[in-house]
C-alpha cells in the first residue's frame, strides 16, 4: 500500500490558482455556522448571496459599482506590497484624494468637462500622494516601520474631516456636515444612464492594466520586485531601494487617492463623513486574495462587488444582518492567508 | 513575543465590547488571540494582514451577532452599568480623581503587575527572550510557539476586557462605532512608551487627557477647531515613533513569525 507523506517543497503550479478558489469554498462552510444561527436554510441564502445578483441587471450593475473603488483601492495595496512596502493607509489616502476632488469640484464651477475631468483625476492623484508622502519619506529616510504610520495617518485624515465639514466646508444651504456639491461638469460621466455606475469603473480597469504592466513588463518594476524580495541583494546589484520604494510608496497612494476621488465624482457629489467605510482596507483583503497579482485583484474586487450586493440581497430577502458581507469577506481573508502557507508544502507518494 | 501579538489586541478589543459580563469578554478576547496564534505563530503568515483580517472578521461577528440577538431596535438595549466606587470620601481635590469605576482601578493595578510578570518571573524572561531573539531561546529549550500562544491570549483578555469596559462601565449600551479606533491608538500608546509597562500608563493618561480637555474646550464655547485638537496624539505618536526609533527599542523579533525548521 501506498503511503503520503508531506515534505517541505513548492507545491506543483496548478495549485496557487486553485488557493482561491478552495478557499471561497470552505469559507462558504465556515459561515455556514452563523448562517444557521438565525435559523434561515443556508442555501437560500447562498442562493440570494451568489445568484441572485445575477438575475437583475439592476443589482448587477450595482455589484459593478461596488466593486468600482476596490479595484483602485486593490491595486494600489497590491502595488505597494509587491515592493515590500505595508501600505495600510489606502483608507486614509483615498480620503484624501476625496478631500482633493471635493474642493477642486466647487472651484471648477462653470467648467467644461473636457478641462474638469482630467484635472479630478490628477487632484485626486495629488491628494493620495500628499498624504502618503510623510510615511514614505520617513520610512525611506529614517527607517520607521511604515505600518504604523500609515496606520495613524488613516486617524488623522477622520478628524480633518470632521474639522473641515462642521467648519469652512459646511453645506451653507442645508448645513448638514456635508460639503456643496462639486460643479457638474466636475461629476464623472456615467456608463449607463440612470445608474450609479460611472466613469470609474474604467478609470480602474485602465489603473489595473497600467500596474500590470509596471510590475511586470517595465524595468522599474524589475527594481521594485527585487526591492520587495530581497532589499540587500537589489542594493548590491545597483538598485536605489530608497528611491524605488518611495516612488512605489507615493504611486500607490496615488492610485487609493484616484477611488476617493471616483467616490465622490461618481456616486457622493460631495464630501461626507465616513465617506470610505473600509473602501482602504477592504483593499487589503482584495490584493491579498488577489496574490498581489492586478489580474487577480481585478476578479477578486467584482467578487467583492458580488458579496457586497449578495449580502443586500440576502438582508432583503431574509432579513439576515447585512454585517453577514463583512463576516465573509474577512473569513475569506483569513482561510486565503492560511491556505497559501500550504503551496509550501507538497504531497508526495512514498513506497 | 511582547507585541507580536500588535494587531491581535486591536481585535481581541472590538470582539469583546459586544458581550455583557467582563468575564465573557475575557473569553472571547483570549479566543480572538488563539485565531491570531493560529494565524502568525504556527502557519506563520503575515501579522499585519492576518491582524487586520482578524479585526474585521471580528467587528463583522459582533455587528451580526448585535443584529440577530437584537434585531434593529429604535432604542439601543440598555444595562445598568457598574457604579463608580470612591476611594477617598469627600475628600477635596483627591476625592472626585478616585470615583472611578472597579475596572479602571484594575487597569491601574494591572501595570505593575504586567512589569513584575514581564521583568521578574522566569515566563516575563522567556516572552522577552522569545521576543527578542527566537532562534536562541529555541536553543534554550524554551517553547517559543507555546510561549508566542500564551502571551497572545493573555493580549487578548486585556482586550476583550478593554472593550467590555467601554459597554460595562461608562456607556451601558452597545453601538457600532463604540470602538473608534481605540485598539489602533493602543498600538500606538505601546510605541510611544517604548515597550515599558509604567510608560504605557502615562501615554495613556496623556491620551486621555487630551481627549477630555477637547471636551472641555467644546462645552466652554470658544470656537475652536477641536476635531484638529484630537489630531495630536497621533502627531506625537509618528514624532515620537521617528525619535524612539533612533534608539530600537523595539523587540528584535518584532513582526518576524518563527519557523522551526
Amino acid at each position: 500500500m501506498s503511503k503520503f507523506r508531506i515534505e517541505k517543497a513548492p507545491a506543483p503550479a496548478w495549485v496557487r490558482p486553485a488557493i482561491p478558489v478552495a478557499a471561497v469554498v470552505v469559507t462558504f462552510v465556515i459561515t455556514l455556522v452563523f448562517i444557521a444561527w438565525v435559523k434561515v436554510n443556508p442555501l437560500h441564502t447562498y442562493y440570494y448571496f451568489l445568484v441572485a445578483p445575477f438575475t437583475s441587471t439592476v443589482s448587477m450593475i450595482e455589484l459593478l459599482v461596488k466593486a468600482t473603488p476596490l479595484f483602485l483601492t486593490g491595486a494600489a495595496v497590491a502595488f505597494a506590497f509587491k515592493a515590500g512596502y505595508y501600505n495600510i493607509g489606502a483608507e486614509g489616502q483615498l480620503t484624501a484624494g476625496a478631500i482633493a476632488g471635493a474642493w477642486l469640484g466647487v472651484v471648477l464651477e462653470g467648467s467644461t468637462p473636457w478641462i474638469s475631468l482630467p484635472l479630478m483625476i490628477i487632484c485626486g492623484f495629488l491628494g493620495g500622494v500628499l498624504w502618503a508622502m510623510v510615511p514614505a519619506l520617513l520610512k525611506v529616510k529614517l527607517g520607521v516601520d511604515e505600518v504604523v504610520t500609515t496606520l495613524l495617518m488613516n486617524s488623522i485624515i477622520v478628524y480633518i474631516v470632521s474639522y473641515l465639514l462642521n467648519g469652512p466646508w459646511r453645506d451653507p444651504v442645508s448645513m448638514w456636515p456635508q460639503s456643496p456639491d462639486i460643479d457638474q461638469s466636475a461629476m464623472f460621466f456615467k456608463l449607463i444612464p440612470r445608474s450609479r455606475l460611472h466613469f470609474g469603473f474604467i478609470l480602474g480597469l485602465i489603473t489595473l492594466a497600467v500596474i500590470w504592466y509596471l510590475i511586470n513588463r517595465s524595468g522599474f518594476g524589475l527594481k521594485m520586485r527585487a526591492a520587495g524580495s530581497n532589499a540587500e541583494a537589489a542594493r548590491f546589484s545597483g538598485v536605489n531601494v530608497g528611491n524605488t520604494i518611495l516612488a512605489t510608496a507615493l504611486i500607490s497612494g496615488g492610485i487609493a487617492g484616484l477611488a476617493g476621488v471616483g467616490e465622490v465624482a461618481g456616486i457622493h457629489f460631495h464630501l461626507i463623513p465616513g465617506l470610505s467605510s473600509n473602501l482602504g482596507y477592504t483593499g487589503i483583503i482584495v490584493a491579498t486574495l488577489g496574490a498581489l497579482n492586478p489580474i487577480g485583484v481585478g476578479i477578486a474586487a467584482l467578487f467583492f462587488g458580488l458579496i457586497e450586493t449578495g449580502s443586500l440581497t440576502v438582508s432583503r430577502a431574509l432579513g439576515v444582518p447585512v454585517y453577514l458581507g463583512q463576516v465573509v469577506q474577512a473569513a475569506l481573508l483569513l482561510v486565503t492567508l492560511g491556505m497559501f502557507v500550504l503551496t509550501n508544502y507538497r504531497l508526495k507518494r512514498e513506497g | 513575543m511582547l507585541i507580536g501579538a500588535f494587531t491581535g489586541f486591536a481585535t481581541a478589543y472590538l470582539t469583546g465590547s459586544l458581550w455583557a459580563g467582563v468575564f465573557a469578554a475575557c473569553l472571547i478576547g483570549i479566543l480572538a488571540g488563539l485565531l491570531m496564534a493560529l494565524m502568525t505563530v504556527y502557519l506563520g503568515v503575515n501579522q499585519h494582514v492576518s491582524g487586520l483580517g482578524i479585526t474585521l472578521f471580528c467587528t463583522g461577528l459582533a455587528y451580526y451577532a448585535f443584529r440577530v440577538i437584537f434585531g434593529t431596535p429604535s432604542h439601543p438595549p440598555q444595562i445598568t452599568p457598574f457604579d463608580q466606587v470612591n476611594l477617598m470620601g469627600d475628600v477635596a481635590v483627591l476625592g472626585p480623581i478616585f470615583r472611578q469605576y472597579p475596572l479602571t482601578y484594575y487597569a491601574i493595578v494591572l501595570v505593575p503587575v504586567v512589569w513584575v510578570i514581564l521583568y521578574r518571573t522566569n515566563f516575563g524572561l522567556k516572552i522577552r527572550a522569545v521576543g527578542e531573539n527566537p532562534e536562541a531561546a529555541d536553543a534554550a529549550g524554551i517553547n517559543v510557539y507555546g510561549v508566542r500562544t500564551v502571551s497572545l491570549m493573555i493580549a487578548g483578555a486585556f482586550m476583550g476586557v478593554a472593550g467590555a469596559f467601554l459597554t460595562l462601565s461608562t456607556l451601558g449600551f452597545f453601538t457600532f462605532d463604540i470602538i473608534a479606533g481605540r485598539g489602533w491608538v493602543c498600538i500606538a500608546l505601546v510605541i510611544f512608551a517604548n515597550w515599558i509597562p509604567q510608560r504605557v500608563l502615562l501615554g495613556a493618561f496623556i491620551f486621555g487627557g487630551v481627549q477630555a480637555l477637547q471636551l472641555r474646550l467644546q462645552l466652554t464655547g470658544v470656537k475652536f477647531p477641536y476635531e484638529l485638537f484630537l489630531t495630536l496624539p497621533y502627531v506625537v505618536t509618528i514624532i515620537a515613533l521617528t525619535i524612539a526609533n533612533r534608539n530600537a527599542a523595539y523587540p528584535a523579533a518584532l513582526l518576524k513569525p518563527y519557523k522551526r525548521e
